[in-house]
């Protein structure tokens, strides 16, 4: 569809702004101090990726996204992990996504999830509720993912990034234009 | 890092820079004015999108991160931890912050847009939206964006030094702000001692007499703005009481019954606060010396001087009936009226965006930059995202999709080459030589890391998150301006 010239301009985007954000990844202990909740999130954070290196990868979750241009990203976590920690840790590229860092303060952490899985979900608090009333896409199985942790029943599960905007323009990714 | 990150993103890397850096097509160009959240969404975006674009953010305080910084309430830190993620942007080699620089009058649009293939407005909006009513310049009336901005250390409001010495405050609106001021001038002190709230305001909400805030607003309960987090919140506030009328709600509960589930959750939170509130009243009542509540359907006519002429002593409320419904409900005045005494009133019925440069299209009537998309209409390789987009509403996540959106557009434009990199722009060096002709010194984001190593460094000596400078001259000496 595109032209030669673009398509390689767009591709080398791509791979570079991996690279970008690869380079600037978080949880490398380089940013901020924030408020305590942030730096308990970063403590457990920090903790949770030691603990998984120490873990057998049988002990570990497998979790399929499917992004928002309908890309499968696959990654893994150990039980007690949030779907946030599992983002994060895995560098999931995921335009927007948590961006209060777990604190239930927004709700850009918002997933899609499986009816099944959903139905065996903790349940909702009314302050999680509330965060989801603000989130896009709202559908009848949405949690942020922020507040739901691993589970071994949630093994291979496949949640879904809703949307970001509400009309049904066509999302440009040049990762994608090759 | 799990197996499936390395190996996708791996293998991405090193053949798509060498792709890139084998064409000799120029680097766009692009800035951003403005650094708050739009701003810094905008620009990451647009980074993150496209790996050889160069974005630099202009700023006209020395500080950046906008209302992240002066408006989110200081005791509402966990918002701020976008703060992290806009540092982040911040820090890439393909980004450069300019802070200290007006646009408009140290560097006008015109020389930005001949500097950079594509100039992206994210100022904002900085000013308020006035009453139009007499008594409105009395002393104890105050805009919510001045209150909001003297809390929060903007320099420009640093002097407000509200009067605080009343019973009884009066909030014109049911916004957040609102609420956000209502929970400022009622919660207890320790709860906001250890924010980022200025040293100064600590002080003086130490001293307030203030014990009752009424939320007044022309239209009804289903026609609030707030959000139900900051009603839990403040529903919950320790040694406060909320005093809603239950007859203000009455049949609502029918009426929400398939509304959309934020409206109906908000509404039945109203209900329950205000039902519960009978039962409880004599409990609560003992030991909450505190109390708010929400007052519908009264528009303001007028402040009223108390006998010394200067001062208000009440408003003067038109009470209103509501004509349709939902969103569109209008309120038109029933002919009666009523006064409500207070010493204290504040404005928050919106903030506005100004314009910034006659080159620039306006919409006076709705305070925005006219644009589809973000493209601002009739006038290539100008664009813009945030409340000078879209109008002053929305949380955080509305501005983020929202400069997405934009920077999409950017995108777009590079992608199809309505945007001519061909030639190559100057960027910032243009700009330098015309700011130092100028005399204006820009503030680069290893300085504001300096500020803010220092103004944590004062806030831990008072045991708190921060301590704001809040003099742009104290904060350039710091830096060796």
């Amino acid at each position: 569809m595109a032209a030669p010239g673009p398509a390689r301009l767009l591709r080398a985007a791509a791979a570079s702004s991996r690279r970008w954000l690869f380079s600037a990844s978080p949880a490398t202990g380089t940013r901020p101090g924030r408020g305590s909740a942030a730096a308990a999130v970063r403590t457990a954070r920090l903790f949770s990726v030691s603990a998984q290196a120490a873990l057998s990868s049988e002990d570990k979750i497998t979790v399929h996204f499917i992004n928002r241009d309908g890309d499968k990203l696959t990654a893994k976590g150990k039980p007690g992990d949030s779907l946030l920690d599992v983002v994060v840790n895995n560098n999931l590229d995921i335009d927007g996504f948590g961006a209060c860092e777990g604190t239930l303060a927004c709700s850009t952490c918002h997933l899609i999830f499986e009816d099944h899985i959903f139905e065996k979900l903790d349940a909702i608090t009314d302050e999680e509720m509330d965060m989801l009333d603000l989130a896009y896409g709202l559908t009848e199985t949405s949690r942020l993912g922020c507040q739901i942790c691993l589970k071994k029943l949630m093994d291979n599960m496949t949640v879904r990034v809703p949307e970001a905007v509400a009309d049904a323009r066509q999302s440009i990714d040049m990762s994608k234009n090759s | 890092m799990g197996p499936g990150g390395t190996c996708w993103r791996g293998a991405g890397v090193t053949g798509g820079v060498r792709r890139w850096l084998s064409s000799a097509a120029p680097l766009p160009r692009l800035c951003v004015v403005g650094s708050g959240p739009a701003g810094f969404y905008t620009a990451q975006h647009i980074l993150k999108h496209h790996g050889g674009a160069h974005v630099d953010i202009y700023e006209k305080l020395p500080v950046p991160f906008g209302l992240v910084r002066f408006g989110v309430a200081p005791d509402h830190p966990e918002v701020k931890n976008v703060i992290n993620s806009f540092t982040q942007t911040a820090r890439s080699e393909r980004c450069a912050y300019y802070g200290n620089v007006t646009v408009g009058r140290d560097v006008t649009v015109a020389e930005l847009r001949q500097a950079y293939h594509a100039v992206v407005l994210s100022y904002g909006a900085e000013d308020n939206r006035v009453l139009g009513i007499p008594g409105e310049n009395l002393s104890g009336v105050y805009s919510a964006r001045a209150f909001v901005g003297w809390y929060n250390g903007l320099p420009e409001n640093r002097d407000l030094k509200p009067d605080l010495s009343c019973e009884t405050a009066l909030i014109l609106g049911h916004g957040n702000v609102a609420l956000d001021i209502a929970r400022i001038l009622l919660s207890p002190l320790h709860l906001l001692r250890q924010t980022d709230i200025t040293e100064g305001s600590l002080a003086a909400l130490a001293c307030s007499k203030v014990k009752r805030v009424w939320l007044v607003g022309r239209r009804g309960p289903l026609q609030v703005a707030f959000t139900i987090k900051e009603l839990r919140e403040m529903i919950n506030l320790p040694g406060t009481r909320p005093v809603l009328n239950p007859a203000d709600f009455t049949g609502l509960e029918n009426a929400v019954k398939d509304a959309p589930r934020p409206r109906k959750r908000l509404t039945e939170l109203m209900i329950k606060t205000a039902l519960e509130k009978r039962e409880k009243a004599v409990e609560v009542q003992a030991g909450a010396p505190r109390e708010w509540g929400l007052k519908f359907q009264r528009s303001p006519q007028a402040v009223l001087p108390a006998a010394d002429g200067r001062r208000a002593r009440g408003v003067r409320l038109a009470l209103t009936r509501l004509e349709g419904s939902g969103d569109s409900a209008k309120a038109v005045p029933t002919g009666d009226v009523e006064e409500l005494e207070c010493g204290l009133v504040l404005s928050s019925i919106g903030y506005r965006s100004l314009p910034l440069d006659p080159t620039v299209p306006f919409d006076t009537q709705r305070g925005v930059i006219p644009n589809s998309s973000g493209r601002v209409e009739g006038v290539p390789g100008l664009y813009c995202s945030g409340w000078v987009k879209r109008g002053p509403t929305g949380v955080i996540i509305t501005t983020m999709n929202d400069s997405f959106d934009t920077a999409q557009s950017v995108l777009e434009d590079l992608q199809a080459g309505v945007l001519d990199v061909a030639t190559s722009r100057e960027g910032f060096g243009a700009v330098e030589s015309i700011l130092h002709s100028r005399g204006v010194r820009p503030v680069s984001f290893s300085d504001w890391e300096k500020i803010d190593a220092a103004e944590v460094a004062r806030g831990k000596a008072a045991g708190k998150a921060r301590e704001k400078i809040v003099d742009p001259q104290e904060m350039l000496r710091l830096i060796g301006h």
